[in-house]
């Protein structure tokens, strides 16, 4: 169980031609994705995007790859073999973040300047609809069972609750400034939102859209202002949440029961997302002002490496290759 | 007249479904004061003050609340009055207490002072985004006004911490004529002395040349018996003669200020922490960059949005109240919540020095500690403030 990285990494030496998973980054201002091969923990392959990459996710069977090129105002749809941009779809003004439905068919997407979500069917390529939100959308999330959209919108502080049926709005939950990032877990009974500007993630009870517990972080001789969770990511089981606080330059770790934080773990600076490896053993972080990406050893808690990327990385994604 | 228009009333005809929210239907109607200055002559006419300065960060920020409104049954409407020289700024200030105690002035100091001294404001709410008078932040306070411009002392503190930081210990200094130019120079001065710099030769600049013409022949000379320092400081308030100091000065030295390096409340070269988002919303309005009296005029709008949107109310004492708690927290671009000193109502926030291209730093910069919040190393600090209308 000891030194699961130096296992991999004795592994990785001895196959030189078996593709190894991959984890893709965005990088925000360098207009490119940074393709890291998890078991060398290198960058294997940089692929140019349109400008402004942010949100990037794969189709559920990883036969494409969405991202969003915020200054191109498209949602980009590209062969992640070739790195071809096969074509765009019509995604509203200055997409940031979107999540694909379980379906595997529609994309809800966040138009930050428009106050904007738009759905838009991967399949004919059209808009099936606009919902008006708050100012601002950015995080998004769709429920396990596919019924539930939501969008948070940054300057409206609010979570807003899309019934995916019939495409509108039947709830509207304040959160703390600037909402950021929304995840269901626990079989879609409860919702995350975390508050970059407020400092917290709220939990919701789903069936009542009903705020049930507030996490609060604290890190020691770090001024709580700069103590801004943005991104975070669940572990097997939904036991424990790993949360990126932004330019205080931590990731903590949340007991997803409990709802306390049980460690901090220094990263680069000014932490932004995070996606994991296959078995959940490792978390990836973006960090977008050191322009690098920290591996963290879920087990044991703590950083193993640094990989430098593009500037101002800001999405990542999972890639089996297989 | 003055001049007064309704710009957004903005009554929310969209049919919204709401759950697990406050619904009850709240109308907030804002006024917006602004004294119409003509601006002094100055050297060169590059930079235009624009005339909807100001006004255009206020409705930007109805906007916003409005859209936030619709979900909670929350309407706002601005009300702009401009008042021009030769009329009264109370009056008007007295007319605007008749509809709304909510009030967003956009004064020098003698006229906000005669407005805050007004009795119909002795239950109003009063938000200062126009004056950066560091008096009507200390004796001068009123207990009635909140500030959402920085004072002249947080920008000075500003220059301070990044001249400390770079070790440019020594300072000389250029100001202009004007008791604005002088009041800026006296900040600079004690906000030097505070930081433990020095303060070397001081000159005043008296010239009524025409320095389009041979700036190149006046400052060379004009600078020459400063003597050595690491950094000149320029006070030019009206923006007047700084612009013609950078590069023609006797030594190489970085000018800072009214010129060069600036501290600022806003500029259109602040595009972290998600300000490129609020530069486009603002340029989209008003066609031209957000500048700082925008900024300032956006935060006192949007700080009441924030204040009702938390409590559901809509009166004055109310929101008052809980502008200067703990719970309230703007989230203004800035990288920090922004906050008001429980002290003396000015607004806590980042301090951007920067040049026309690029954002050269933002104070409060590392290092510079303090045992409350950092954002209170800039300007009056609570022992140093000479406000007392805030005690009770």
């Amino acid at each position: 169980m000891k030194l699961p990285i130096l296992t991999t990494l004795t592994a990785a030496l001895l196959s030189t031609t078996a593709l190894a998973d991959e984890i893709w980054v965005t990088n925000e201002k360098d207009d490119t994705i940074s393709v890291i091969d998890i078991e060398t923990m290198e960058v294997v392959r940089t692929i140019e995007t349109g400008e402004r990459p942010r949100g990037i996710t794969f189709s559920k069977d990883f036969s494409v790859v969405y991202i969003c090129a915020s200054d191109s105002d498209a949602v980009q749809v590209m062969d992640p073999e070739t790195g071809k941009i096969l074509h765009d779809l019509p995604s509203g003004e200055d997409p940031e973040q979107f999540v694909l439905h379980p379906d595997n068919r529609h994309l809800y997407i966040a138009n930050e300047d428009d106050a904007i979500t738009t759905v838009v069917d991967t399949e004919t390529r059209t808009v099936v609809a606009q919902i008006d939100v708050g100012i601002e959308p950015e995080g998004m999330a769709v429920s396990p069972d596919g019924r539930i959209a939501i969008t948070t919108s940054e300057t409206t502080n609010m979570a807003h609750w899309i019934d995916t049926e019939t495409q509108t709005l039947f709830a509207n939950t304040l959160v703390d400034s600037r909402p950021r990032h929304a995840e269901f877990i626990k079989e879609g009974t409860e919702l995350w939102v975390s508050a970059e500007i407020g400092g917290t993630i709220s939990v919701f009870d789903v069936a009542t859209q009903t705020e049930k517990a507030k996490i609060d972080f604290d890190i020691d001789n770090i001024h709580p202002d700069r103590v801004q969770p943005v991104g975070f990511e669940f572990t097997t089981g939904d036991s424990h949440a790993f949360v990126a606080l932004g330019p205080s330059n931590h990731v903590a770790v949340v007991n997803a029961e409990t709802y306390e934080v049980e460690e901090y773990i220094l990263v680069g600076r000014r932490v932004w997302h995070l996606e994991f490896n296959r078995d959940r053993s490792l978390i990836f972080t973006t960090n977008g002002v050191s322009g690098d990406v920290t591996v963290v050893d879920v087990a044991s808690r703590k950083a193993v490496k640094s990989i430098k990327v593009g500037r101002f990385p800001w999405g990542a994604a999972f890639r089996p290759t297989e | 007249m003055f001049k007064t228009r309704l710009t957004c009333a903005i009554a929310s005809a969209v049919a919204l479904c709401l759950a697990g929210t406050a619904t009850a239907q709240v109308d907030v109607v804002i006024h917006y004061l602004k004294q119409v200055v003509d601006a002094p002559p100055t050297l060169s006419n590059l930079d235009p003050i624009p005339e909807d300065l100001g006004i255009r960060g206020a409705e930007l920020g109805a906007q916003e609340n409005n859209t936030t409104g619709k979900f909670l049954g929350q309407t706002y409407s601005l009300i702009v009055t401009e008042v021009f020289e030769g009329e009264d700024f109370a009056e008007a200030a007295r007319a605007a207490l008749g509809e709304t105690d909510l009030l967003v002035l956009d004064a020098p100091t003698a006229q906000l002072l005669a407005a805050a001294d007004l009795p119909e404001a002795k239950a109003a709410l009063l938000f200062n985004a126009g004056a950066a008078d560091v008096a009507l932040r200390d004796e001068a306070c009123s207990a009635r006004v909140l500030h959402t411009l920085p004072s002249y002392a947080m920008k000075a503190d500003a220059l301070m911490q990044f001249f400390v930081t770079r070790r440019w210990d020594e300072i000389a200094l250029i100001a202009g004529e004007r008791p604005e130019d002088q009041a800026w120079a006296e900040t600079l001065e004690r906000s030097a002395r505070k930081f433990g710099l020095k303060f070397g030769a001081r000159k005043t600049w008296a010239f009524d040349a025409d320095m389009r013409r041979n700036a190149a022949q006046e400052v060379p000379l004009f600078t020459q018996d400063l003597g050595d320092y690491d950094v000149l400081l320029v006070a030019d308030a009206a923006d007047d003669f700084a612009r013609y100091i950078s590069y023609n000065t006797w030594r190489p030295r970085p000018v800072a200020g009214s010129e060069g390096l600036r501290a600022v409340t806003w500029h259109r070269v602040v595009e972290q922490w998600g300000a490129a988002q609020l530069q486009s919303r603002f340029t989209k309005l008003a066609d031209r960059p957000m500048l700082d009296r925008d900024y300032a005029a956006w935060a006192a709008v949007r700080a009441i949005g924030e204040a009702v949107t938390r409590t559901g109310a809509a009166d004055a004492e109310t929101l008052r109240s809980f502008m200067l708690s703990d719970a309230f927290e703007l989230a203004g671009f800035k990288g920090s919540p922004l906050t008001f000193r429980t002290w003396n109502g000015q607004l806590r926030q980042p301090i951007p020095l920067v040049h026309e291209r690029a954002l050269v730093a933002q104070a409060p910069l590392e290092g510079f500690l303090h045992q409350r919040n950092e954002l209170d190393t800039l300007g009056l600090d609570q022992p140093e403030s000479g406000c007392t209308a805030f005690e009770n």
